[in-house]
């Protein structure tokens, strides 16, 4: 193992949380609390909560948001921290920037951390552009005198220089996210902690966001620790990922692994990836879909294995239809260069270099048509979930506006 | 696999904290920060006004007005021989207002920033002083409306006949800071307090006006004694009592002065101050959890 240049270390972070409204009862909690601070006992508290999983209730009005969490982060990586909502993320993030601080463990750090967990805060409707450079940047800990050498290059690079002399509550929101993004961009921490903040502009700014942020991993070697729920951005950005699940790190690899284990861990309950009829009269024997998660974009591939030995020339028919039973595509075996399907073997895959259904559940039909007869029709034998991903390959998924469409096609700009 | 002995970890990130955890070095850094606040504090606040700071001379002049009006005028307060009425009144507010703002302003410091709190980390003691440099500012305009008159009734009037600056105006500045030190003393406690019991945000707004009538703003801490004895150690502890006696000594030279009393303030405002950083420094670590 090379050696290791660690700049942060997360060990053992937990933190916890009282459920139901503050304000009744905190009083006599406190006081609780101080008389066993006072007789050198542990607070009572701590011990009655429980792991933080929304969707069972219990008795205990105390939760662990995050429970000893544990990694290490070396100089230069791009860290990306996935998990659902409720996973911890944001808490994790919380302490990082130390907005607040870890009922227990510690986090030990060799650099400044600068936290992006919102761009433009701190903007003051009533302070022009400029003026909000300044303090916005100062807020994120930019000096003055950084912020001025940088002046240009954020105006520039926000895209609104002919509004800088107005005030901000004057801007589209658009505007005022892209000078507040410009601003964090320059920042130039030894760690920069970074949430959801490429949820937001249009396509083309998303872009140099995404380019943007690339640099400052790449290009300068900083140290990112990323949050996203755009598993194409983790993708693209990161070297490695945590997959946080209930206050708890559930998987650490490397960021196309996480990506991975994070979808199928997530994906819906009642999908069927696998039909199986072994029954001697009906020749379609099985069919399934060989990819564990199946992503707008990347590749899939159905597997059917078929007795043929009864027939000489045998076509398949598979058709794809989302929820509302409407037709969305079909894959005949015609069309493949023999017009028909050989008889010789029985395993045959039907393969998609690049899917172009959107995000959704489908359902295949299948038929088998041998020597010019209907032999068998099966009505949903399989239902699949397809998550959204980077179909165009730039960088980030598919815009939720383009999702309305059925199917997605390549296509070019002349 | 390699493992680092003697570590230089820049910063640690825990729950234990010591009881005066203060990072001088890091509130230096962000300096820039105090100054830029301060400036959108001055600048925001009379946007879109057709007056603008002239309302910064407007309400302790109109305030003065009616104090003179209904105390001196209709309740027939004594201001000593010499000392316009209004002159005197003008020097206990803007002293008060000082003091009250600075307080007030600090108070409602978590609940007010919980946005910036919420997701960016800097020193949070930060933002109180920048409310109190702000304030200072506010004050010095106030105080050149004050000089003002004074001129105009020394000069142009005979009334002013008895008023002399003494020469303990040269302890001005070190008020200045004591009345500073107190605001914002007892506002990080309050804003402290607040974040988790708000009951408190319901004391501020009457417990500062009623501190005022229990401040000798609007009479001479020797009337009040005379008047009402029994009740008089009320005012006589309170320590802004002393100081607008004392700012009302250094600039008009009336009620008395002693070396007591510069020290019991002093005392009073740098203990006060130094529980409030305790308090606000504990508070701030987990207050976006409890607000």
């Amino acid at each position: 193992m090379p050696k290791t240049d660690v700049i942060l270390k997360v060990d053992n972070i937990s933190k916890q949380y009282r459920l139901g409204l503050v304000g009744t009862g905190t009083l006599s909690h406190d006081l609780n609390r101080w008389w066993s601070k006072i007789r050198g006992k542990e607070d009572p508290y701590l011990k009655v909560s429980e792991s933080n999983d929304r969707s069972t209730i219990s008795k205990s009005n105390y939760v662990w948001a995050l429970q000893d969490i544990n990694f290490e982060v070396q100089r230069g990586e791009v860290l990306g921290i996935i998990g659902k909502n409720g996973a911890g993320k944001s808490t994790l993030l919380k302490i990082l920037s130390r907005v607040t601080s870890p009922t227990n463990g510690e986090i030990k750090t060799k650099g400044r951390i600068a936290s992006l967990l919102e761009v433009g805060t701190g903007f003051h409707p009533e302070m022009t552009g400029k003026e909000n450079i300044y303090l916005n940047g100062a807020i994120l800990g930019m000096t003055k005198a950084e912020i001025k050498q940088k002046e240009d290059e954020i105006i520039e690079f926000s895209g609104c220089q002919r509004y800088i002399n107005t005030p901000v509550k004057r801007y589209s929101s658009g505007m005022r996210v892209r000078l507040a993004f410009a601003v964090a961009a320059h920042l130039e921490p030894d760690i920069l902690v970074v949430d959801e903040v490429l949820a937001v502009g249009d396509a083309e700014f998303q872009k140099k966001a995404i380019g943007k942020m690339q640099d400052i991993s790449k290009g300068d070697g900083r140290t990112v620790l990323f949050v996203s729920h755009n598993m194409a951005a983790v993708k693209s950005l990161c070297t490695r990922a945590v997959v946080l699940e209930n206050g708890k790190v559930i998987f650490e690899g490397s960021s196309a692994e996480s990506v991975v284990f994070y979808l199928q861990n997530n994906k819906s309950k009642d999908i069927i990836t696998k039909y199986q009829y072994d029954c001697s009269e009906k020749p379609i024997k099985s069919i399934e879909i060989l990819e564990d998660v199946l992503i707008t974009g990347e590749k899939m591939t159905l597997r059917i294995r078929i007795d043929t030995k009864n027939y000489t020339k045998i076509n398949l028919h598979l058709g794809i239809y989302d929820l509302n039973d409407e037709k969305i595509l079909h894959l005949s075996s015609e069309y493949c260069k023999e017009g028909s399907l050989k008889t010789k073997k029985n395993i045959y895959e039907c393969f998609m270099p690049k899917l172009t259904l959107t995000e959704g559940l489908y359902y295949i039909n299948a038929g088998l048509v041998a020597d010019n007869l209907i032999i068998e029709e099966i009505k949903k034998c399989l239902k699949f979930e397809v998550l959204n991903g980077d179909f165009y390959k730039c960088g980030f998924n598919t815009r939720k506006s383009t999702l309305k469409a059925k199917t997605l096609i390549d296509f070019e700009w002349k | 696999m390699s493992i680092q002995k003697n570590e230089d970890w820049l910063y640690t990130i825990s729950s234990k904290n010591k009881l005066i955890d203060l990072n001088f070095k890091e509130i230096w850094y962000y300096r820039d920060l105090l100054l830029l606040f301060v400036k959108r504090d001055i600048i925001t606040v009379y946007k879109q006004t057709i007056l603008g700071p002239l309302w910064y001379f407007i309400q302790p002049l109109f305030t003065s007005v009616i104090f003179t009006l209904i105390f001196n005028n209709l309740a027939g307060i004594p201001t000593g021989e010499g000392v316009p009425s209004f002159l005197f009144n003008l020097a206990g507010i803007t002293s008060w207002n000082y003091f009250s703002t600075c307080f007030v302003d600090t108070s409602d410091t978590f609940k007010k920033n919980q946005a910036i709190f919420g997701k960016v980390y800097f020193p949070r003691v930060i933002t109180p002083l920048s409310v109190i440099v702000s304030n200072l500012l506010k004050f010095g305009i106030q105080l050149l409306v004050f000089v003002g008159f004074y001129i105009y009734f020394v000069f142009f009037t005979s009334k002013a006949y008895g008023t002399t600056p003494t020469m303990a105006l040269l302890g001005f500045p070190l008020l200045i800071l004591f009345m500073a030190l107190l605001g914002l003393g007892l506002g990080m406690i309050i804003s402290s307090l607040t974040n988790k019991y708000r009951d408190l945000k319901f004391l501020v707004g009457f417990g500062v006006q009623l501190l005022m009538y229990g401040s000798a703003v609007m009479y001479p801490l020797s009337y009040f004694e005379e008047k009402l004895p029994e009740y008089s150690w009320l005012v006589k502890y309170n320590p802004m009592t002393a100081v607008i006696e004392l700012f009302r000594y250094m600039t008009l030279g009336v009620g008395d002065f002693s070396m007591f009393e510069f020290g019991y303030v002093a005392v009073v405002s740098v203990l006060i101050f130094l529980i409030g950083l305790i308090v606000f420094n504990k508070t701030e670590k987990s207050f976006i959890d409890t607000v």
